[in-house]
């Protein structure tokens, strides 16, 4: 998105490590929300309050409701671009329910008797607009084509391993060309990071393997703050084991949890949204429900049902109406699909079995609404450098990312910080770049092949998924995360010693997984420090020890920065709150509230 | 209550991997190495081929990304049928001997990795991607459920390669444009928004357009997302001759398999 949008002023070339239609947003299923009202009554407002109160109050306002506020157009932009969106009777874009995305109830009556459906304060609203459940395919299927069509430039299969750094200012990066294993620096006005997530830190996850968060990491090596890292979200539904996602759109159309008793254990947890409460609240409740041996057959899973009898039996359509399996199969193909061929499940027939898998980092590098990477508390930009997308962090996801906001960040702040640097890039002028920026680069990489291999790299990468899962993971504590914390510099030393068996330059990927893992060692250091750092729970940081939030000392958003080899620093920059004038005295227009679903 | 027969652990299997490998910088041309591989039934064919990788040899060279076949990479034959490796479990593989080769038709960089450029530049081709220079309305362009159904198929496609690299004419005549770049046409011309269909026609009505197809249906059996290949081939094929792109135009008939 920010590639198409620069494009459009000056020239912008993108350098991928996959081709481009390889990248992991092609991977998102359920839907892009923004409040179009096509189905029923919804606003801008609505969205920005579920966000906020989504992201347990961590949330920027200002920037959350340039998003909402914003959504709407860029949808529009996106289906004038082509994007192949299902379609209502009326033809306009359809859209579906997903988890905590609310509107006021209509008939709520605070004096209502508990349970009811007047008692209920919000209520489930229609605003993921999707295509099927192969919405991100399309969206970036879409922004591929329109870039072609603009004349974009491409470097496909050329991996950044850094950035070119000069006086605190950003004039290029360095990149590995993968076919030919040469080293080249692209020399810039402006640089846009969007590598994305970095999931593969832990052992379950719904991420690809190119998940290795390099952007960030880099960023970090630089002396560029990581902001917020400790709120990781695990999602509810990934397969089990593989864990491969399956939508929350699985629930949104009506789909039920149960345990080994077969009870619908989120009534317990959400009384009100019950299986569409957001995703830090699901998971936990799916952990709660295996600790207290409800797992299937007391193993750590439950099910997923989205039978339609069971959608019938407990009316959770999106309508309310009974539906058939074709409905089912209709709304959710790949999902069905994906359930047949790693599980061997039928869905149609038979349900799920699922536990949560590590889905989103909420954190990232810190940037302000125009997608300019800033460097502390004062807001200050790195001048030259942008980021966007999951490896970025506007802060509208805060503590929690409500479903279907990530899409929509990384287009609308795709577009703003495109525009941004596109408009920086045009006013300034080429900075000289350094003798040899690729040096430090090629010094690792020749220290890796004169190396000989002292054992496989993978057993340092299952060792750090393994800890970062246990220890770092849906529940923490001061123990297990300072436990994390050794075990990473233990770990770290073993990287420093590892040398990489295939000595070649074509194609020598065993040489960029082992560059990957670095950039995750690094990450999970500074998740790791951010975490112990935070004594309270919030969102999807939930530390067993602190159980509670703590607004009086940890409303703020961490700026963790590199300090050593192996430690951090955690510094804390305000929450944006947007004030507003009420009886004559201004107040906070989204005041803390306990959040409950 | 429910029950769940499936999630009783299918029988490990110790397998023989077979795979053409190929460094241009010692090999003059690929040959074949063997390893064995003890596989749990759940594993992906991709999953094998990254424990030789990972731990036995790591100058075995493959693509891969997303690991549960949405994204594409890891298009290669695997026992003679082209597919994707991260789609294919263990647990379905008839026999314990599992042969790996890259993609035929596209030049081999290094073991199972090909050079892409060329399905690409095919793909690119054919303008795809929407084109439509009246101004947009203010909110989205109407479609009916029906219209966005008429290229829904298409809709699904991924730029593995699977089709194009399993197709005989594409083997024997590599400016053909081939099967994904005729789906990825297809997209478009009929998509009520488009209006491009004509110059797009006009492409594919060319000597290295449709006509090439000899409707031999492997590119549909090798598609890993189900896409009904040569069907949107044959609708394209009947739009250039009648001239129509029209809903009932081109409503055509299943062809058998
Ligand atoms: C299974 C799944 C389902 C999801 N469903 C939804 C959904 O329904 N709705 C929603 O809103 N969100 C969803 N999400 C989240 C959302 O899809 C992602 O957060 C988002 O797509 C990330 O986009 P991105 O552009 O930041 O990164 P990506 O799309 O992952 O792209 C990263 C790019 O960076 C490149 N790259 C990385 N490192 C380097 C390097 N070192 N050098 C060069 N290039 C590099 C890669 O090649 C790639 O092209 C889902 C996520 C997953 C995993
Ligand atoms: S049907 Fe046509 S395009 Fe498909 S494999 Fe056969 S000849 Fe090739
Ligand atoms: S049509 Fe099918 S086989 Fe061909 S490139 Fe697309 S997804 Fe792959
Ligand atoms: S790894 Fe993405 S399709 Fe197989």
């Amino acid at each position: 998105m920010a590639a198409l949008e620069s494009s459009k002023r000056v020239g912008t070339a993108v350098v991928s490590k996959l081709y481009p239609t390889r990248s992991h947003t092609g991977a998102a299923q359920g839907g892009i929300a923004a409040a179009l009202a096509n189905l029923e009554d919804d606003s801008w407002e609505n969205h920005a309050y579920d966000t906020i109160k989504g992201g347990d109050f961590l949330v920027d306002q200002t920037a959350a409701e340039v998003l909402c506020k914003e959504a709407v157009d860029c949808i529009y932009d996106l289906e004038h671009m082509g994007l192949p969106f299902d379609r209502t009777a009326d033809g306009r874009i359809s859209q579906r329910r997903f988890g905590g995305h609310t509107k006021p109830n209509p008939i709520y009556d605070p004096s209502a008797t508990p349970g009811t459906e007047a008692a209920k304060p919000r209520i489930p609203v229609m605003r993921a607009c999707h295509a099927a459940d192969r919405t991100g395919h399309m969206i970036l299927q879409t922004l591929y084509q329109q870039c072609i069509k603009q004349g974009v430039t491409f470097f496909d299969e050329f991996h950044m391993l850094d950035l070119v750094m000069v006086d605190g200012e950003c004039r290029g990066i360095v990149a590995i060309e993968i076919a030919t294993g040469q080293l080249h620096t692209f020399h810039a006005k402006s640089v846009l990071i969007a590598t994305g997530g970095f999931g593969r830190m832990f052992k379950v996850s719904s991420n690809a393997y190119a998940l290795t968060g390099d952007g960030p990491a880099i960023a970090y090596r630089h002396g560029i703050p990581l902001e917020d890292l400790e709120f990781y979200q695990f999602h509810p539904t990934g397969i089990y084991r593989l864990g491969i996602l399956l939508s929350e759109a699985c629930r949104g159309d009506g789909g039920v949890m149960f345990n080994d008793k077969g009870e619908r254990f989120m009534e317990k947890y959400a009384p009100n949204l019950k299986d569409l409460a957001s995703r830090d609240v699901c998971s936990r409740s799916i952990y709660q429900e295996v600790r207290a041996g409800n797992g299937i057959g007391g193993k750590d899973y439950v099910f997923l049902d989205i039978r339609a009898e069971t959608i019938n039996k407990y009316k959770t359509s999106p309508t309310g109406q009974a539906v058939d399996s074709a409905w089912v199969e209709k709304r959710l193909p790949d999902i069905i699909e994906f359930a047949r061929t790693y599980l061997g499940v039928d869905p149609i027939r038979e349900p799920m079995p699922i536990q949560p898998t590590a889905h989103y980092g909420m954190g990232g590098i810190p940037t302000d609404v125009h997608g300019r990477v800033i460097q502390d508390a004062a807001n200050t930009p790195v001048p030259g450098l942008y980021a966007a997308g999951e490896s970025a962090c506007v802060s509208v996801h805060g503590a929690n990312r409500l479903g279907t906001n990530s899409l929509v960040d990384l287009v609308v702040y795709g577009k703003r910080a495109g525009r941004a640097m596109a408009e920086y890039a045009s006013i300034t002028k080429f900075q000289p770049m350094p003798p040899h920026p690729e040096l430090p680069t090629k010094t690792a990489i020749d220290g890796l092949l004169s190396r000989t291999r002292t054992e496989p790299w993978v057993r340092i990468r299952d060792e750090m998924q393994k800890t970062m899962m246990d220890d770092c993971g849906v529940y923490r504590t001061e123990e297990t995360l300072t436990r994390a914390r050794d075990v990473l510099i233990g770990l770290k030393e073993r990287y420093a010693r590892l040398g990489v068996q295939d000595k070649g330059t074509v194609f020598n990927t065993g040489l960029l997984e082992v560059l990957e893992l670095g950039c995750l060692l690094d990450l999970a250091q500074a998740t790791v420090g951010s975490a112990l750092a935070r004594k309270e729970s919030r969102g999807a940081h939930s530390r067993e020890d602190f159980p509670n939030r703590d607004d009086q000392n940890f409303f703020a958003h961490t700026l963790a920065y590199r300090d050593g080899d192996n430690g951090t620093r955690e510094a804390y920059k305000p929450v944006d709150v947007i004030m507003v004038e009420k009886n004559g005295e201004m107040t906070t227009k989204y005041p803390l509230e306990i959040r409950k679903y | 209550m429910l029950t769940q027969a499936q999630l009783i652990d299918p029988q490990a299997r110790s397998l023989t991997l077979k795979i053409s490998r190929y460094n241009p910088e010692v090999d003059e041309k690929p040959h074949w190495e063997e390893y064995k591989v003890e596989a749990d039934g759940h594993d992906r064919v991709l999953d094998v081929i990254q424990k030789v990788k990972w731990e036995q040899d790591d100058t075995l060279s493959l693509r891969r990304s997303c690991a549960h076949g949405v994204c594409g990479s890891d298009a290669m034959r695997i026992n003679g049928m082209n597919g994707l490796a991260c789609k294919i479990l263990v647990k379905n593989l008839k026999s314990d001997t599992l042969t790996l080769e890259p993609i035929l038709g596209l030049p081999v960089i290094k073991d199972l990795i090909v050079d892409m450029k060329p399905f690409f530049d095919h793909y690119k081709a054919v303008m795809p991607f929407l084109i439509n220079d009246e101004p947009p309305p203010t909110t989205e362009r109407l479609q009916s459920p029906a219209e966005r159904a008429r290229f829904d198929d298409s809709t699904k496609c991924i730029l593995c390669a699977c089709c194009t690299t399993a197709c005989p004419p594409f083997w024997g005549d590599r400016k053909y444009v081939g099967p994904a770049a005729i789906v990825n046409a297809h997209r478009f011309i009929f998509d009520s928004r488009d209006r491009g269909a004509a110059e797009r026609l006009e492409i594919l009505n060319d000597a290295e357009g449709v006509w090439r197809c000899r409707t031999v249906f492997n590119c549909t059996s090798a598609c890993p997302r189900d896409i009904k290949v040569t069907q949107t081939i044959s609708e394209v094929k009947r739009a250039l001759m009648t001239g129509n792109i029209d809903l009932d135009a081109v409503q055509t008939v299943e062809i058998g398999h």
